[in-house]
């Protein structure tokens, strides 16, 4: 999968919580590229290991308590979990830069948000760490008045432009990836709408891969070139972000896409997931989701899939993707409420959209 | 006869500095909103953070003394009742907050929490018939009667929102004040509780003013909307209605703010340029046009008023009220005060 153009390629990886004789794993063999210039979108819930999976990049999750126990990190076909600390160093913000999702508890209170970006550039580009730069950074991600507005602390400033702020202080370094784990969740959605728009120029701008971390759907169908859904530890699709919103295969993709209520649509009821998403330690055998899958069946629970690519690009952790929804006496329970849900939104006529898998020809 | 009544309800905080506290200005939270909802309905409430949404919710069932105002619920006045008979007619409204690790006792267990609202207002007799409505609440809202021994840390945050939903069930309200309830929750477990308020309004006949920032989620609940910005209302109107021909040109950018799932239905967006002014000193005039993009001369000078364009369709804005043929209400436009 490796060439030229390739610019993270993760392999793999396993990463533990918790003690050696009881382990908690966070993530559990996942495996994805980025290549130079692309989009990649980490989609999933609350503990299903997505952030944890963006910080290894740049080996940012403390070990202790967490422990490396498999796969490699490939970062400009280096492996970042063998790296020194002068190496780790260098490609902190050198090669890889990080947006958080609350620029507030990001930016040092007691410092002038000039300095925090001069500061930035002191440390990988010490030529340019002028205030001219500073200037020409902070007029880059659109703030106005960037001669005073550098004089301000973090506190005089919005939400939306200390995450400006965040942004021009990764983007000092010229890194070659932008990862941002949730950057618009803590904002509203007229900013958030501002902060997505600036994050697609900058991105066509100055030609980065971007890894952008989320759990909003929406947001993936505006930025993304590929997407990768996680659940409980692991990949279960990956495919072209298009694609994937157009027709999604795995049936937790399916669901989610499901559950999210639509501007304008006609539906009198969502179609919600039943049951909570599975805590760290508690992940079910076999196939994680299967307790909460609507095409459930008996092996489920028993032979964990892989991820697989069953059409060009598309990969999917899921033995019946492309299966009708089961019978009842191929069901692992016939009287699955996720099961019984789906079977009514076939027939029924308040169905709210077509989001069932045909077999491909 | 409408339900709740709201008429010209103001929410003004002081701001204090100084040695003295000196009153230097307020900010007007919530200023001059009117609303009516009525009974088995759901009003929809949408805005930014700072609109002045959540002060609304709460100034409506008194948790937050209002400025001035009238706030009528089934045909009286509440805004000056105090002391116990304020808190016999709050058995008629309750809330549901946002936060659900934060607004649930961690010390009690979960009997308890839905207890207290019982033992408060007497509405059981005996312990068996206390313990056989707490296991009722319960089952209602999809939990189970075992967990009634147990406390808030041992459930997931979909499970702490039913038990909240499941107390404020618990005297019976006709009034249920949502308070972004599904915001705080993951995406596959928020359509579960949307669900679950849907179905008990219908069994019930509950009445909802669900207030939230997501416009999808509020335009699937409710059958009216209400958009504020600033503290104040710019637009109310039929769910769907303001979904498909927004008049306000904020909620058009609001609407088009948000993140569509579908691949092919790319509708333009229009981003605002700044920031929410803050509510200290607002713009003069409307208080929308620094960001507006359809702004004209007018609208710095003069607050457009709320009026009705079309059967149920109300707008706060100069350019809708001129496209929808209203003639401005006053003939010469109010010339500027000079401070």
């Amino acid at each position: 999968m490796t060439d030229n153009h390739t610019l993270l390629d993760i392999r793999g990886l396993k990463l533990e919580f918790g003690t050696s004789d009881r382990p908690l794993r966070a993530v559990d063999g996942v495996s994805f590229t980025i290549k130079e210039g692309e989009t990649v979108c980490l989609v999933g819930e609350s503990g299903c290991g997505k952030s944890v999976t963006a910080l290894s990049i740049a080996r940012l999750v403390p070990t202790p308590p967490a422990r490396y126990v498999g796969g490699e990190i490939l970062l400009q076909h280096r492996d970042v979990l063998k790296m020194s600390k002068r190496d780790l160093r260098n490609i902190r913000g050198g090669v890889v830069s990080y947006i958080f999702q609350e620029p507030s508890s990001s930016l040092n209170p007691v410092f002038r948000v000039g300095n925090q970006i001069k500061e930035s550039l002191k440390l990988h580009r010490p030529d340019a760490a002028t205030a001219d730069e500073v200037i020409r950074l902070l007029k880059l991600v659109g703030i106005p008045a960037p001669e005073s507005r550098m004089r301000d602390y973090p506190h005089q400033l919005s939400g939306g432009m200390q995450q400006r702020v965040m942004i021009a202080m990764a983007l000092a370094s010229h890194p070659k990836l932008l990862v941002a784990d949730e950057p618009t969740t803590a904002l509203d959605v007229t900013i958030q709408a501002q902060i997505i728009e600036l994050l697609r120029d900058l991105k066509q701008r100055l030609g980065m891969s971007m890894l952008l971390i989320t759990h909003n759907l929406g947001i993936v169908g505006d930025i993304a070139d590929r997407v990768a859904v996680m659940y409980a530890g692991q990949i279960v699709e990956l495919a072209p972000a298009n694609e994937l919103l157009a027709k999604p295969l795995h049936p937790y993709t399916q669901a989610l896409m499901n559950s999210v209520p639509k501007l304008g649509s006609e539906a009198a009821r969502l179609t919600a997931i039943p049951g909570n998403v599975p805590n760290l330690g508690a992940f079910p055998s076999g196939c994680r989701f299967h307790p909460r899958c609507p095409k459930a069946r008996f092996d489920c629970p028993e032979r964990p899939p892989e991820l697989i690519e069953v059409q060009p690009g598309r990969w999917v952790r899921c033995y019946y993707w492309d299966a009708p929804l089961p019978e009842p006496h191929q069901a692992l329970n016939p009287n699955n409420p996720a099961l019984i849900q789906a079977r009514k939104n076939q027939s029924g006529p308040d169905r709210p959209r077509p989001a069932e898998t045909k077999p491909i020809a | 006869m409408s339900l709740l009544e709201v008429k010209n309800l103001k929410v003004h905080f002081p701001v204090k500095h100084g040695l003295f506290s000196r009153v230097h200005a307020y900010v007007k939270a919530v200023d001059d909103v009117s609303l009516t909802i009525e009974p088995g309905e759901t009003l929809g409430l949408v805005g930014e953070s700072g609109c002045g949404k959540t002060t609304l919710g709460r100034a409506i069932i008194r948790l937050i003394e209002p400025t001035s105002g009238q706030v009528i619920f089934n045909g009286e006045d509440i805004t000056a009742l105090r002391g116990s008979d304020l808190r016999q007619r709050r058995r008629g409204f309750q809330m549901i907050f946002q936060d659900p690790y934060g607004s649930l006792n961690p010390r009690m267990t979960v009997e308890q929490i839905i207890g207290e609202a019982i033992d408060i207002h007497k509405l059981a007799e005996t312990p068996a018939a206390r313990r056989a409505r707490i296991n009722e609440l319960l089952q209602a809202v999809g939990l189970n009667t075992t967990h009634a021994q147990r406390y808030p840390h041992e459930f997931s945050g979909g499970q702490r929102q039913r038990i909240g939903i499941a107390r404020a069930l618990a005297v019976e309200p006709r009034l249920i004040v949502c308070d972004e309830p599904v915001s705080a929750l993951d995406v596959s477990v928020q359509a579960q509780i949307i669900n679950l308020l849907m179905d008990l309004q219908q069994q019930r006949g509950l009445t909802y003013l669900f207030i939230a920032h997501d416009l999808a989620v509020v335009e699937h609940i409710s059958r009216r909307v209400m958009v504020m910005y600033l503290g104040k209302v710019v637009e109310i109107a039929e769910a769907k209605e303001l979904v498909r021909s927004p008049k306000h040109p904020y909620t058009e950018a609001l609407l088009s703010a948000v993140p569509v799932v579908d691949p092919v239905s790319k509708r333009k967006r229009i981003v605002l340029p700044g920031d929410v002014p803050s509510p200290i000193n607002p713009p003069p005039g409307c208080n929308f046009h620094p960001r507006c993009p359809k702004v004209m001369d007018i609208c710095k000078v003069e607050m457009p008023p709320l009026r009705e364009i079309s059967p149920g369709h109300w707008v706060a804005c100069h350019v809708a009220q001129n496209e929808a043929g209203l003639k401005p209400l006053s003939e010469s436009p109010a010339t500027p005060v000079v401070l």
